[in-house]
């Protein structure tokens, strides 16, 4: 298969929370797709759903609260909403890797590091301990991390958060997927640490031919390290794009409060920041129509019906807010 | 002008406790001779990583946690040995804001609770005039009067800042230490707490010591910037200079590593590797010529590496690995004729 073709695609994706409030939509009809090869990046600010997204794809989803209640997940061909629960286990993981913004959470801190590791191998491939063995060392190598026979005895508190993450990057390309999901991966570390995790995956990325989902909520990291931006808001996607069609034409109001409201170094020091006023509704009060307008308190018939995402030139997909898409006038 | 803190070689070491009689082995060099000042009216920002010692820095200078060696001077007087008790006059002056404020507000007290203590410590004003003035601080940090009756956990992360500088401007401060006030924040609620920020600093007078991570709302926060790395201060310039013209390889690398909101833009990084050492057992020599396993570090162990003036309002540290060749011969120089000395 070459680059450029579809790998994933998300289709109409509606996960809803059992709550006392009762089922609520935390993703509201939400779609992408994923070429091989490519790295497409979610931004959005805390409950606008991009995990939840994320952990749709592979049905890891809280239990028995979260659901899938709609829509399809089209990886290489199968749905991955209706396949079952064992083949799932083998694309998850093994076609499918995922990187979580903790990797405390991800690792075991009982285990040593190569236990942990080797796990993957005989998971997934047939491979003797030994080889399996070997394997994790040479992933440990592809990392960078330093004497990784020596660190293949470690548990994981020995390890430094960045060193911790590359454990956690090993494990997640270990079977070579086809996809990596990375939520938040280098939001717990610190710039600099940041700045070799992000270009150690995109190496890799180039190197092993993978296609990698990008959460964040820093427009910095999606600048630098995507092709492919998928804004949401509030449950929805606002806006999609290639990156530098983004970051140069933002059409949906959200988008252009975002990028304005970023201190950035060459703003001028101590000037008043634009701001994007009031907050996010909470996910049970939303309403049916356009949730932006929802939040700059207005009222009206832009609350009552959901606007159509439309494709406002070749590739450029904004929610069509009579309100807050100001597209075609601006940007000739 | 005066300034309004001046702190001097300040040092916090940690003990480090263990053996089988639990004897003290070691000490963490948190804070291991840090000199700055703060003038009336201005904003200091204190960058760094992650155990650079920033907060530690932060915590000592309001006397919450022990010094160990230097001194602090605030308003004039000298506060690194005062007792509690007559710390708590200066408390007024002298405030903090947190990272999460989740954490440094009392879940069981309502906003009014929270927002009158500082009153009751400090025995000012009566029931009624205490009232007026919380709702004036609640409308100030931009609440709604009715968030008095309600509990912190009924209010969003950018709400309970708001609440947690309520607090902290309650007395008309001079100073205060903001450590990390808007990590946690979405970016959309950030620029609303760093605009709160700028506007209480115009009006009150307020300096801030502002610690963050984030170099670029650091930047826009502050009129000067200090680096640190594990303990010290490598670098301290007015905001402008230290993103133009940074001179210590450290920042050089904190800068290029910072990830821009632009996709045309081409990304330079400064190689770095590894992660910043352990403060238990420092580098005997330059901290970052050691990361950086520069072929000279072993001439720097146990050189004097303080600050110099190597051009006006710009101190950088007197380190042959962290500067570049024409910077370090014009650093030795001054530390030679004695011109530059202390800071």
């Amino acid at each position: 298969m070459s680059d450029g073709e579809v790998l994933l695609e998300v289709e109409e994706l509606i996960t809803a929370f059992d709550t006392d409030r009762g089922l609520i939509r935390a993703v509201d009809r939400v779609g992408f797709t994923v070429k091989r090869g490519r790295t497409l990046g979610i931004v959005g600010e805390s409950g606008c759903g991009k995990s939840v997204t994320a952990m749709s794809i592979i049905r890891l989803l809280p239990q028995p609260a979260g659901r899938i209640l709609q829509g399809r997940v089209m990886f290489k061909g199968r749905d991955l909403t209706k396949i079952p629960a064992k083949e799932l286990r083998k694309v998850r993981g093994g076609e499918i890797g995922v990187i979580f913004q903790e990797p405390m959470t991800a690792l075991n801190p009982v285990h040593r590091i190569g236990r942990q590791l080797s796990e993957c191998f005989l998971l997934h491939k047939k491979m003797s301990r030994k080889e399996a063995w070997e394997a994790s060392v040479e992933m440990l190598r592809l990392v960078r991390i330093p004497s990784p026979e020596m660190r293949m005895g470690d548990y994981p508190h020995q390890l430094s958060g960045g060193m911790r993450q590359r454990v956690v990057i090993a494990m997640a390309l270990a079977c070579r997927p086809d996809l990596v999901i990375a939520d938040e991966p280098t939001t717990a570390l610190d710039v600099t640490v940041q700045a070799q995790i992000l270009d150690l995956m995109g190496r890799l990325r180039e190197e092993l031919g993978m296609a990698l989902i990008l959460i964040t909520h820093d427009l910095g990291v999606i600048a630098e390290n995507c092709d492919d931006v998928v804004v949401m808001y509030a449950g929805r996607v606002v806006e999609k794009a290639p990156v530098k069609e983004l970051f140069a034409r933002p059409l949906h109001a959200y988008t252009r409060g975002l990028l304005a409201s970023i201190p950035r170094m060459d703003s001028a020091p101590k000037s008043v920041l634009p701001t994007i006023p009031g907050m996010v509704a909470g996910m049970a009060d939303f309403v049916p129509g356009c949730r932006f307008c929802q939040r700059m308190e207005r009222r009206g018939p832009t609350l009552r019906e959901r606007p159509d995402f439309i494709e406002a030139s070749p590739g450029h997909w904004v929610e069509a807010c009579p309100i807050c898409y100001a597209g075609k006038e601006e940007n000739p | 002008m005066n300034p309004l803190l001046s702190v001097r070689d300040l040092k916090v070491h940690f003990p480090v406790h263990g053996g089988l009689l639990m004897r003290r082995i070691a000490a963490v060099k948190a804070v291991d001779g840090v000199s700055l000042d703060i003038l009336p009216g201005e904003t200091l920002g204190l960058v760094g990583e992650s155990g650079c010692g920033k907060s530690t820095l932060g915590k000592a200078i309001v006397r919450l946690n022990p010094i160990t060696a230097g001194a602090v001077h605030f308003n004039g007087r000298d506060i690194t040995r005062l007792s509690s008790g007559m710390l708590r006059p200066l408390r007024r002056d002298l405030q903090m804001i947190f990272q999460d404020p989740a954490e440094s507000l009392n879940a069981r007290h309502s906003v009014r609770e929270i927002l009158e203590e500082p009153f009751l410590i400090h025995g000012v004003g009566t029931a009624a005039e205490r009232r007026q003035w919380i709702a004036g601080l609640l409308d100030r940090v931009g609440l709604p009067a009715a968030s008095a009756d309600r509990y912190p956990f009924e209010f969003s992360g950018g709400q309970r800042q708001r609440i947690g500088i309520a607090r902290a401007i309650a007395l008309k401060p001079k100073l205060i230490i903001c450590d990390e006030p808007v990590s946690a924040l979405d970016v959309s609620v950030q620029s609303q707490v760093v605009n709160l920020l700028l506007e209480l600093q115009r009006e009150m007078g307020l300096s801030y010591l502002f610690i963050a991570h984030d170099l670029a709302v650091v930047k826009h926060i502050s009129d000067r910037v200090a680096v640190m790395y594990l303990g010290k201060i490598v670098e301290l310039a007015d905001s402008e200079t230290i993103y133009h013209s940074p001179r210590h390889a450290y920042t050089k690398a904190l800068l290029s590593a910072i990830p821009h909101p632009d996709p045309t833009r081409e990304v330079r990084r400064m190689p770095l590797d590894g992660d910043v050492p352990s403060p238990i057992n420092p580098p005997a020599g330059s901290a970052f010529g050691h990361r950086l396993g520069h072929p000279h570090y072993e001439e720097t162990v146990g050189m004097d590496m303080r600050l110099v003036e190597i051009a006006p309002r710009h101190w950088v540290a007197a380190d042959p690995c962290c500067l570049v060749e024409e910077d370090w011969q014009k650093v030795r120089g001054m530390m030679n004729s004695d011109v530059a000395v202390g800071k």
